[in-house]
Formats: structure tokens, sequence, C-alpha cells
């Protein structure tokens, strides 16, 4: 589609998190060398995976339901157009304004002007990733605001002045111990007797920010969903503070990437069951709040909605990658990862890391300005047969990989180290037939050396990488092995 | 061109060769569990996320309220209250630091789900608006047994969407150290159920 002579909207550099300062390969090297991020990172993803697997195993619908979600996204994404003029009709009709962004600097500009018009210095911040992907706190930050942060993972992460690094909990790679010095040291007024007890810390937190919402003039949020037949809005979270601030200031403003559009009310039973049980592994979240414009005497009297794109329509244009849009940013692709739980979240540079980080982020960047993510992957599928809507993550990667060749051969420069050490893996792994007479033949990735040890390894062939430039050796085992050792 | 024209015609281009995807839902769309199943699947849901449950008659319900409510004070109620509850009638008048000020809420609700052990307010009657069970610490919400459906579809199509709606299940919790649940953040970290039904 990028022939039709028109640009695509792309997010902009110098804006926002979507892009680290260093290769995938580099970032990752670092992270294996940190052997406390690893065990908490393990510790956590086990914890959740086990939770996952059994209230799924509760459905006996669970596949009907990840067909329907599937093809509820994939029918939205077809008439997105009609849907987001619809969901803006209904936001307007019920007392809400609702604005359009290009990319992060507008998205930023909006959210800066609104906020001055209130005249408030302060807001208060439920998470959401779409803020986090245009750098809304820094630039509410240059313009005197001080953004502050609710949900404890966002918390933990500002206060510590650190990067999330996972969707869900964006503070997963500190322990309790690390969560309590942080808390010590940055927190206000905190107990000098607070104990690493995740209740103890999880009151600190109530206390400190209890004042903060109850004098709160003015919200800032994301949201899960926003239902184009009845213009309402959903978000979904688990401690309290989303609700503290969709209900008590005077003023919401929503930002939302436009593919968080759903066609229907109706919907949401699809995706209800979908997303609790697949993101934090309980039957329902805590709470989820749904609200429609302005309900006088009930919660904020001024609503807005800004309508982010920031390469969104860039990623619809390509017919396999827009499958990237349907995410609805669960996180279990990220808790079953081989190379995520190895990595972290800060190696993929971006607010969205894991296996949809790597698909996601280069489509709205374009995919030189993060060639290395989408070899950030071993192809074993363990993402896509996780994911509540069925994205096809490992095609996506092979597809973004040729792109990346070609943008490369039209630029007559040779394609980046990683893609070239990758390409026989991929066209290798790609095909059942071949993967199996590759490894039957000669283990598969020969060429790659390895070292060996539990977690300080990425998986065959990405071991590459990790395991120094070295002369070649013959891995060891391939990466079904591996995968086998490790998973039992 | 205007940012909103700009993004839809975008859209409408990466659209050109789009094809439409018909939606199969062949999900469970009805509970196959009888009514007092129901109740007892809801009960099962809320206790596992650490509320308390307490089930009555019909006939019993203001002795049991009485009771859920006697150890906190003050005690706010919506102003549409049908239970006679010696408590302080919700009104506009009162900020985020006076709700801050009462131990306790007692509502009603819209509707339940039993598989998922959830309960929705949508400021209907006897809930009142959605700061007065959100500020104060204990949240006591009487939900009758003609009230609980099964799925999750069934208590969507139970709700008018464009009301304020909160869905509650169990008190506020987090999981975001370590990936172990904590109950009782910011939300009420006291809920308690109370279950009325003429047929048990
Ligand atoms: S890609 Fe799928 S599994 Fe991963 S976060 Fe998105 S919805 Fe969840």
């Amino acid at each position: 589609m990028t022939d039709l002579g028109m640009p695509l909207l792309r997010a902009p550099r110098g804006v926002g998190h979507l892009r680290g300062d260093k290769s995938f390969p580099a970032a990752a090297r670092d992270a294996l060398a940190d052997s406390q991020l690893r065990r908490n990172l393990g510790h956590a993803t086990s914890t959740i995976r086990a939770k996952r697997a059994t209230v799924v195993a509760e459905r006996a619908d669970w596949e009907q339901l990840r067909a329907a979600g599937s093809a509820i996204k994939a029918a939205t994404m077809a008439h997105l157009d009609e849907h987001l003029e619809r969901l803006e009709a209904e936001v307007t009709r019920r007392g809400g304004v609702v604005h359009w962004a290009r990319d992060a600097n507008e998205a930023n500009e909006i959210v800066t002007r609104l906020v001055a018009a209130t005249g408030s210095r302060e807001v208060v911040k439920v998470k959401s990733m779409a803020t986090q992907e245009i750098g809304l706190n820094e630039a509410l930050e240059a313009a005197g605001v001080t953004a502050q942060e609710t949900d404890l993972a966002e918390l933990i992460v500002q206060l510590g002045g650190d990067l999330p690094s996972h969707i869900l909990v964006p503070a997963i790679h500190r322990n309790r111990a690390e969560i309590r010095e942080i808390f010590l040291r940055e927190m206000p007024g905190v107990d000098p007797a607070l104990t690493d007890e995740p209740r103890r810390l999880a009151m600190a937190a109530r206390a400190y920010l209890r004042e903060r919402f109850l004098r709160a003039d003015v919200a800032i949020s994301g949201a899960n969903f926003g239902v184009a037949d009845t213009g309402s809005l959903v978000v979904v979270e688990s401690e309290g503070n989303g609700r503290m601030c969709l209900t008590l200031p005077r003023t919401l403003i929503t930002v939302m990437g436009i593919e968080k559009v759903v066609p229907t009310w109706q919907d949401l039973e699809v995706f209800l069951q979908l997303l609790p049980r697949s993101s934090t592994g309980e039957r329902m979240n805590p709470y989820t709040s749904v609200w429609t414009g302005v309900t006088p005497g009930d919660g904020p009297a001024e609503v807005h909605l800004v309508l982010l794109d920031n390469g969104r329509t860039a990623t619809l244009a390509d017919d396999v990658g827009r499958a990237a849009l349907h995410c609805i940013k669960c996180s279990a692709c990220l808790n079953v990862c081989p190379v995520y739980e190895r990595t972290g979240g800060h190696a993929y540079g971006s607010v969205y890391p894991g296996p949809i980080g790597a698909v996601l982020s280069p489509q709205l960047t374009g995919v030189e300005d993060n060639a290395s993510l989408p070899f950030a992957s071993s192809l074993c599928g363990a993402c896509f047969e996780a994911c509540p809507v069925r994205i096809d993550i490992p095609s996506l990667l092979v597809r973004l990989r040729s792109q990346h060749v070609e943008a490369r051969r039209e630029a007559s420069r040779v394609p980046s180290a990683e893609a070239v050490a990758m390409a026989a893996a991929a066209w290798t792994m790609s095909d059942p037939g071949r993967f199996a007479a590759a490894e039957k033949a000669s283990r598969l990735g020969r060429v790659f050396g390895r070292r060996s040890g539990r977690l300080t390894t990425l998986p065959p062939p990405l071991s590459a990488w990790t395991a120094g430039r070295d002369a070649p050796r013959p891995p060891a085992e391939t990466f079904r092995e591996w995968w086998a050792r490790e998973r039992g | 061109m205007s940012a909103r024209e700009e993004m839809l015609s975008a859209i409408r281009r990466a659209n050109a060769s789009a094809t439409d995807t018909p939606v199969p839902r062949d999900y469970e769309r009805r509970s196959p569990h009888s009514p007092s199943e129901l109740l007892d699947l809801l009960t099962d849901r809320l206790v596992d996320y650490k509320a308390t449950v307490v089930r009555v008659p019909l006939s019993e319900l203001p002795t049991a309220l009485a009771d859920a409510v006697a150890p906190y004070s003050p005690v706010l109620v919506p102003p549409d209250q049908p239970w006679d509850l010696d408590a302080t009638p919700d009104s506009p008048a009162l900020g985020p630091h006076d709700l801050d000020g009462f131990a306790a809420v007692v509502t009603g609700c819209a509707v339940a789900c039993a598989e998922t052990g959830t309960i929705a307010l949508d400021g209907g009657p006897a809930q009142g608006r959605r700061a007065i069970t959100l500020v104060p610490d204990v949240h006591v919400c009487v939900v009758h047994g003609s009230q609980v459906v099964g799925s999750v579809p069934e208590m969507i199509a139970a709700l008018t969407p464009t009301r304020p709606i909160t869905f509650v299940s169990g008190p506020s919790a987090t999981s975001d150290i370590e990936l172990q649940r904590v109950e009782g953040v910011h939300g009420p970290r006291t809920l308690i159920v109370v279950l009325a039904c003429e047929w048990q």
C-alpha cells in the first residue's frame, strides 16, 4: 500500500518510548549477565503461567472464545474508519469531546493543552500503554505539570527512576526486597520500619497515594476498549487506582490507540472473558470501569477522548502485519516466551516488549528503526498458542525479517548481522519438513556457538548472539531438545 | 488536512483490499447451571477472591444487614436505600474527603455473574454514584438471588451500557509484587456480600 504515494503515518523519532538506544542482541547480553534479574523474571513468569493454565482449562469453550476474539478484531479493522466515526459520534452525543492525534507529538500537545486549560499543575494517571508509548509524562513535565503514576507497579518504576519491563506488571524485574529499598529511599513519609512483605508494600503505596487521589482535579487514563455503538470506554484493572482516577477528578482525559475500538457492547462478552484469564490468570480482574461521555452527578464533569494513530494506520497498511493491532495487551505471550524470560523487557527497547513488542514496535516506527527486534525470537510458536486473539506472531516475525532484508537491499546496504545469521534458521524453522531434516542431518545452527547453563543463554539459534563471537562450535542441542529440557 | 481526515483516509487506503470476516459466536452463551447451583458458584468464586459472603433467606435480610454493618461507623447509604438502615444518605455535597470519613457503605447491585464471581453496579436503584462504593474502606453489597446470572454474556446482556458501570470481583487487589495476589489496595479492602434469596 506504500505505492499510492501517500506517506505512512509512522511514530516519529525523538519522542516517546518505542526505540531502544541499543540493538536487541547488545541489550540482551547485558540482561543475561544480570542474575538477579533472571531470577526475578523466572519466578514471576512461572507463577503466572501456572495460574493462567488453571483458569484457561476451566473454560471448555476457550478455543471458541479465541476464535471469536480473533474474528471480531479482524472484522473491526476491516471497517476501522466507520467504527471510529461511530465512537466519536456517540461520545460526543453524550457530552464527551473527541480529539484526533496523528502521532505522539500531536497527542502530547493536545493533552498538555487540555491540562493547562484546567489550571491544574498535578495530574493522576492510571496505567496506560499508549501514554507511555508517546512519552506523555515527559511532555507534561516540560510544561510544568507533575504526572503521578498510581498503578503500584508503575509507581515502583516511577519512584525507581526506571523503565517498565512488562505490559501487565511493569516492575516484574524487581523483587520484593528491591521494591522495599525503592520505597524507603524515594517515598516521602514512608514508615522506616517497612518490611518487604508484599502486603506491607501495597499498604505503603495506598497511604502514599490516598491524599493524591482525594485532591486530584485531573486524571489521565488509557482504555482497554472503546465501544463504537454506545461510545462507552472501558478500563480493566485490579487495585482501584483506576476507579479513583476515573471517578473522583473533575476532568478526565483518555488517550486510546485507534485499534482499541470494538464495534458493539456485546463484543465485551468475549474480551472480558479472554483478557483477565490470559493476563493475571484470574476468572475476572477485581475492577472494570465503563463510562460513556458525562453522567451528571456521577464522575467527571468534563470528559475527553484522544484517538491516537502514531504508526497504527501504517501497521494497518500491511495485510499480514495488521494482525499485531488485534493485541489486547494481556501479556500472555511475554510470560510463555523463552527469550523474554531470559532477557526481560528492557532489552526490547520499547514499552512493548516480548513477542508482541517484536512485531508491534517495528511496525509503529518503521522496521528500520527497530531492525533487530524481528530477530528476537526463536519462532518456537509458544506465543501464538497462548494468544487469546490468536495472533500468529511467528508469521509476522518472518514477514518483518524479510521486509528488513528488502529495505536494506533497496538502500544497497547489506542486511544487519542478525538478519544474515537468522535467515537460514528462519527458513529452516518455517517448514516442519525442513526443520526435522535439519535436526536429523546436522544439528540446527551448526554455525552458532553456545555456552551452557540455565537461563544464561538464549534458546537456539539466538544463542549465537549471547554466547560471544568466538570460534563457531557445533551446538549441543537443537531448539526442540532445548525446549523439551527447559519445559519438560 | 485535519488529523481526523488524514487518519481516516489512511485507514481507508489501508483497507482498500480488506475483506469481511464472519464472527463465529459458538462459545457458551448461557450457563448450564440451575439457579441454586448459581448461588453456590457465586459464593465459591467470591470467597476465592477473599470476599465475605453471608447467605440468608429474604425474610432475614434486615437482620443480616444490621449485623454486617454493626462493627462500622459511620455508615453511608445511597439516597434511595430500601433497607431502613440507620445510616447517612449520600448527597452531592459530600466530596471525596467527606466520603473518606465513612467506615463503610451499603449498596445493592444491578446484576451478578456466578461463573466469574462478578457484581455489576450501574448507578441504578439502591446503588448511588460510583464514588460511594470506592472511597469507604468496607463495601457491603446486597445481591438478590433473582439478580444472579450464570455467564459473562448473560451479565453483559443484562446491562445498559450507557450507564456508568463498575464490575467488582472481590476486594481491590494487586499482583504487582512478584505476581502474587495481595488483597486490598486503593478500593475497599473489605467486600461483604449479603446474598438474599427467597428460595433457599
Ligand atoms: S499478542 Fe496476544 S498474547 Fe501477546 S499481549 Fe497481545 S493479546 Fe496477549
